[in-house]
């Protein structure tokens, strides 16, 4: 099990920090989670040590940025068990998945065709489909989700014929927290010769992902929801659709050579889709956050997650001024609301409280049909928070009516 | 009105009551009336806002849709406070109801149920909570002024 009283002690955000002059509990991971000092040194080394560009010059410090710069590379395919050259550096998980849609998509997709993806989606899974489909004249479609709002594999393979040729899902929802069968999902999907890109947003930086086993086409997460920099994210492609397809962006660091006559010859993936200087600090980040995360290891994470999980769902479950929606969830993520209050004024109490939780309006289908309500709030957990914290959260939690929601105002 | 300023628990009242019971709280399909959508790009809310202005008085003042507790009420609020004034008037309270909400002096007299909102500030991201439905009357009167210079 791991010493999350140890952990802590690497991350200066959870030494002391106050919100509204209370002790700040941080409780929304599944938007953001804190950095490690590990991390943090990574970030600024390459800018005290190293600050030069990289694959750009003779000299040997850009030689050392470009060893550091590629050697996150291949930290990253060994944590996904890819290979490196199936590593593409994006801004984050949204900037992957649109290159998906935009360079894969808008290629492969004629009328007629169908992409199938879920209501349970993020937007950034879901909208790049949406406009690639506009563009293309395919169909998007939506697999029906089952009484708790999770994707089973029969209910998808009811959707299956040699139409779709996408599948755009995530491994775990952001609002419900579920995790799909992924790896029936992408069998299922290969039977009928369709591609499945998966957002991996919300499941790698809580569980062991392993590409090759699941099977998937592409995947797509960020690093700062795994305790890396902001502004920096992987898409994973099986190397023959990433040398198929299209670049989103042209330019420097991209091409092989080009001449006057509009010929242009694209590097091999995965430099093609890199143009321009990339975040390198951030590359550089990245890499330390995974060293840091396989250092305490994936299982012991998710483990402990769960285990954090089921201790704060079963007692919010008991309170009768609260609406638990998603009690069996697979991930951290608890979705609930006060009864009769709104969830921002919800929310605004636990700010007010120390704590920092998300309100938010989600797809308003799915929550309307399967939830019975236009917004909710959103508590995440993430292998730093510890019990104690939870007890805090639950205390307010049997606090929260409307009266008191108000008194913050007062 | 100055001794509700210090009673808490009138204030919090004042707000429930307009939260639970909103004044105004269905959209006309008069055609003399003018209506703004007010979405929050940071936030849930998600409301209409309607006016009828003619020889520049607001006649009605009316308003619909998905918020939170202090837009709901501080709307609800605005559209009794506002309706029958001339839009000198309004302004006037609008200026009084902002400068509340910016910590700085201000008319209580003047702004009656609003003061309510006079700590609003506490949570500062409620901000725009509080003057969501304001901003929509603002607009509207705006509109309704170019609109008759125009004439």
């Amino acid at each position: 099990m791991l010493d999350v009283h140890k952990i802590r002690k690497d991350f200066p955000m959870l030494e002391g920090h106050r919100m509204q002059g209370m002790p700040l509990i941080y409780l929304d991971n599944a938007a953001t989670t804190f950095k490690p000092q590990s991390v943090i040194d990574a970030v600024t080394h390459y800018y005290t040590d190293i600050s030069v560009n990289a694959h750009r010059g003779d000299y040997e410090l850009s030689y050392q940025v470009d060893t550091e710069y590629e050697s996150a590379r291949e930290t990253v395919a060994r944590f996904l068990h890819a290979d490196k050259r199936e590593i593409v550096f994006t801004s984050g998980a949204s900037e992957a998945l649109n290159l998906v849609a935009y360079g894969f998509g808008r290629k492969l997709l004629k009328p007629g065709d169908v992409v199938l993806s879920s209501e349970a989606e993020h937007a950034s899974s879901i909208l790049p489909w949406m406009k690639t489909c506009e563009e293309t004249g395919a169909e998007l479609t939506y697999i029906p989700l089952d009484e708790e709002g999770r994707l089973t594999a029969d209910n998808f393979e009811r959707c299956m014929d040699h139409h779709v040729k996408i599948v755009a899902l995530a491994q775990v929802t952001n609002v419900l927290g579920y995790e799909m069968p992924v790896k029936e999902i992408c069998e299922i999907a290969h039977r009928y010769g369709a591609k499945v890109i998966v957002d991996g947003a919300q499941s790698v930086p809580h569980m062991p992902v392993d590409v090759l086993e699941m099977d998937c086409d592409f995947l797509a997460f960020s690093a700062h929801k795994l305790c890396g920099p902001t502004g920096i994210g992987v898409l994973y492609g099986k190397y023959e659709y990433l040398d198929w397809m299209d670049p989103f962006l042209l330019g420097g660091g991209s091409n092989a050579r080009f001449d006057m006559c509009g010929n242009i010859m694209l590097k091999q993936p995965p430099y093609k889709f890199e143009s321009g200087t990339p975040a390198i600090e951030a590359v550089l980040g990245m890499k330390a956050a995974i060293q840091y995360i396989d250092s305490i290891g994936m299982e012991e994470i998710h483990a402990y997650e769960r285990e954090l999980h089921r201790y704060v769902v079963e007692r919010m479950m008991k309170m009768d001024n609260l609406v638990v929606y998603n009690p069996y969830s697979d991930s951290g993520i608890i979705t609930f609301n006060v009864k009769d209050v709104f969830a921002q004024d919800g929310a605004s109490f636990f700010n007010a409280n120390g704590i920092a939780v998300r309100s938010g309006q989600h797809c308003a289908k799915l929550l309307m049909d399967k939830l019975g309500t236009s917004a909710t709030i959103r508590a995440s957990l993430y292998f730093y928070n510890t019990k104690e914290e939870a007890d805090i959260f639950l205390d307010v939690c049997s606090k929260a009516t409307l009266e008191n929601c108000l008194d913050i105002f007062f | 009105m100055s001794d509700m300023l210090h009673d808490p628990m009138v204030l919090r009242q004042i707000i429930m009551d307009h939260y639970e019971y909103p004044r105004n709280h269905e959209l006309s399909k008069d055609a003399g009336y003018c209506q703004k959508h007010m979405a929050s790009d940071s936030c849930i809310d998600d409301i209409y806002v309607q006016a009828k202005i003619a020889n520049g008085v607001i006649d009605d003042i009316r308003f619909d849709g998905v918020a939170c507790t202090i837009s709901t009420a501080s709307t609800s609020i605005m559209s009794e406070l506002l309706q029958g004034k001339s839009i000198a008037e309004a302004r006037q309270i609008l200026e009084q109801y902002y400068a509340m909400i910016d910590g700085k002096n201000y008319d209580a007299q003047m702004l009656e149920e609003a003061v309510a909102f006079h700590n609003v500030g506490r949570q500062a991201n409620r901000i725009k909570c509080a003057t969501i439905g304001w901003k929509a009357i603002e607009e509207l009167m705006d509109e309704s002024e170019k609109a008759h210079e125009q004439e």
